[in-house]
């Protein structure tokens, strides 16, 4: 069946008593007449696919503008500075976001969760909290569902695209689904997820898709950074109780409201915003040559 | 939609769209084909023929091409794998008319073959073919196509669809397009099942009939 909000998801699981991870399983599994087990390794395979995204691009990617490709790798090494502001998770999580969207920019096999361009958010997580937290198997599996079931609502209700919604609708919705990840594997309650996915959502409203030369890197690889601490500070806030007074379900239609409303130039098409920039026309000029009058 | 689109698909970055959808769209031209190109002109159009270079569309239609799937580390590499499959390729930078921004148009040749493809990416790595060989026609390569050039005369929808529904072949969806009345007509039809050679060449001998081939699902 097809889950047509997270009420009704978050109802469905109620009945049986299930997270909301453990809930998207099931239906995934009677959707695809396959066994729950066989959903979880699918989950768990890609799990292991986002982890080798972050690892390669620790390791320094080459890209087509050569001005990020080794963002990830210096924030690594500033963890455990005395002057880091974050804690050892959140700092992991900087890292690892960067380093999986350039893995991305760089031509890295990575997983499109929900989309290529916010492909670091959901990695991040999942090495940051199996590395801080012991997050695994199972418990990643569920995670990860949950996640796949908010972008899910998303894409149904609103958009997942940055040329139909802005980043909002790429990197904000890879929080929402980061946060509610975040929650199911701390074990919070299914209303704690979606207060999360509702406060990281709301933190992402009206983000603009500015690409520089239309390129899959700058800003993006700096959002996916700012996206997974939304989305961590989401699910701790989630977790500590505050709440959030718009549900999730109605921020989420918002989000696709104010995509629809947002001028062409800042929707993916290198127009507006950062893009048309002195300095990111000039990188543009310099990276497409002639071409950059398209 | 399931799960797996949303946490997936797995792919080659940077762009679903000018990345994993160019990959797919060479995979489509070379099922058209239906085997290596040879030589492959590439004409690009809009953001395609704006961008191409900075998101790996030119390594990811290559790769299509070679027949490599969208998560194939290979794609980095397309044009040194491509000289060593024998496979020349040129990108020329087009204006194809009013069409998809993502669009791209293949003259392929191969193996004493030709064919003439053009498609579009539509977001999130999905694809349209829309013209091959001068005919209009929507196919996403989920399914099977099975591809029919008749005579444009009264009665083969109906010779084609008995010999399948014979094998118990299930048509999903029909296209038939034809250049002028009287002239050659072409038949599109997605099959739930596969289209084995032995069924083609019966569908292949009907008079009138010439030059039919399936293309294989991505």
């Amino acid at each position: 069946m097809e889950i047509k909000n997270l009420v009704q998801l978050s109802e469905l699981a109620e009945k049986d008593g299930l997270s909301l991870g453990r809930a998207a399983i099931r239906l995934e599994a009677a959707e695809q007449q396959v066994t729950e087990e066989e959903i979880e390794r699918e989950l768990i395979r890609r799990a292991e696919i986002m982890k080798r995204s972050v690892a390669t691009g620790l390791e320094g990617m080459k890209t087509a503008s050569g001005l990020v490709g080794d963002q990830g790798r210096r924030m690594r090494g500033y963890l455990g500075q005395t002057k880091c502001l974050a804690s050892p998770l959140y700092a992991k999580a900087m890292a690892y976001a960067l380093a999986a969207n350039e893995c991305n920019a760089g031509m890295g096999v990575i997983v499109a969760a929900p989309t290529a361009g916010a492909s670091g958010v959901l990695p991040a997580l999942v090495c940051a909290m199996e590395e801080e937290m012991s997050v695994t198997g199972t418990k990643l599996a569920e995670a990860l569902a949950a996640a796949g079931a908010v972008g899910a609502v998303i894409a149904r209700n609103a958009s997942l695209s940055g040329a139909e919604g802005g980043c909002q609708a790429e990197c904000g919705s890879a929080a929402a689904m980061a946060a509610a990840a975040a929650v199911e594997m701390l074990g919070g309650s299914r209303e704690q997820a979606l207060q999360a996915a509702a406060m990281a959502l709301q933190g992402m409203l009206g983000l603009v898709c500015d690409p520089v030369a239309g390129l899959v890197e700058i800003p993006c690889v700096h959002r996916n950074a700012g996206a997974v601490t939304q989305a961590l500070m989401a699910a701790d806030m989630a977790m500590a109780g505050v709440t959030f007074a718009i549900p999730v379900d109605e921020v989420i239609e918002v989000m696709g409201k104010i995509g629809r409303v947002l001028p062409v130039a800042l929707r993916e098409t290198a127009l507006g915003g950062l893009a048309a920039s002195p300095t990111g026309r000039a990188i543009a000029e310099r990276v497409l040559g002639k071409d950059s009058q398209c | 939609m399931t799960l797996f689109d949303i946490i997936g698909p797995v792919m080659i970055g940077p762009s679903s769209s000018h990345t994993a959808g160019a990959v797919r769209l060479g995979l489509m031209a070379r099922n058209v084909l239906g085997c290596q190109p040879e030589k492959a002109d590439i004409y690009l159009h809009g953001s395609f023929r704006c961008t191409y270079r900075g998101h790996g569309t030119d390594r990811a239609l290559v790769g299509g091409l070679l027949g490599y799937p969208t998560d194939d580390t290979r794609i980095r590499d397309s044009f040194r794998h491509a000289a060593d499959s024998n496979l020349q390729y040129r990108f020329i930078p087009a204006d194809l008319g009013d069409v998809h921004p993502n669009t791209v148009k293949f003259e392929l040749t191969g193996q004493g073959r030709q064919c003439t493809v053009v498609g579009c990416s539509v977001g999130g790595g999905a694809v349209e073919v829309t013209n091959i060989n001068g005919y209009k026609v929507k196919l996403t390569g989920e399914l099977p196509a099975l591809v029919v050039p008749h005579i444009d005369r009264a009665g083969y929808i109906a010779k084609v669809s008995g010999i399948l529904g014979a094998e118990e072949i299930n048509i999903a969806a029909m296209h038939v397009g034809r250049n002028q009345r009287g002239g050659t007509a072409l038949m599109i039809i997605e099959t739930d099942q596969m289209i084995d050679s032995v069924l083609l060449q019966v569908i292949d001998r009907i008079p009138g009939v010439s030059g039919s081939f399936v293309i294989a699902p991505l």
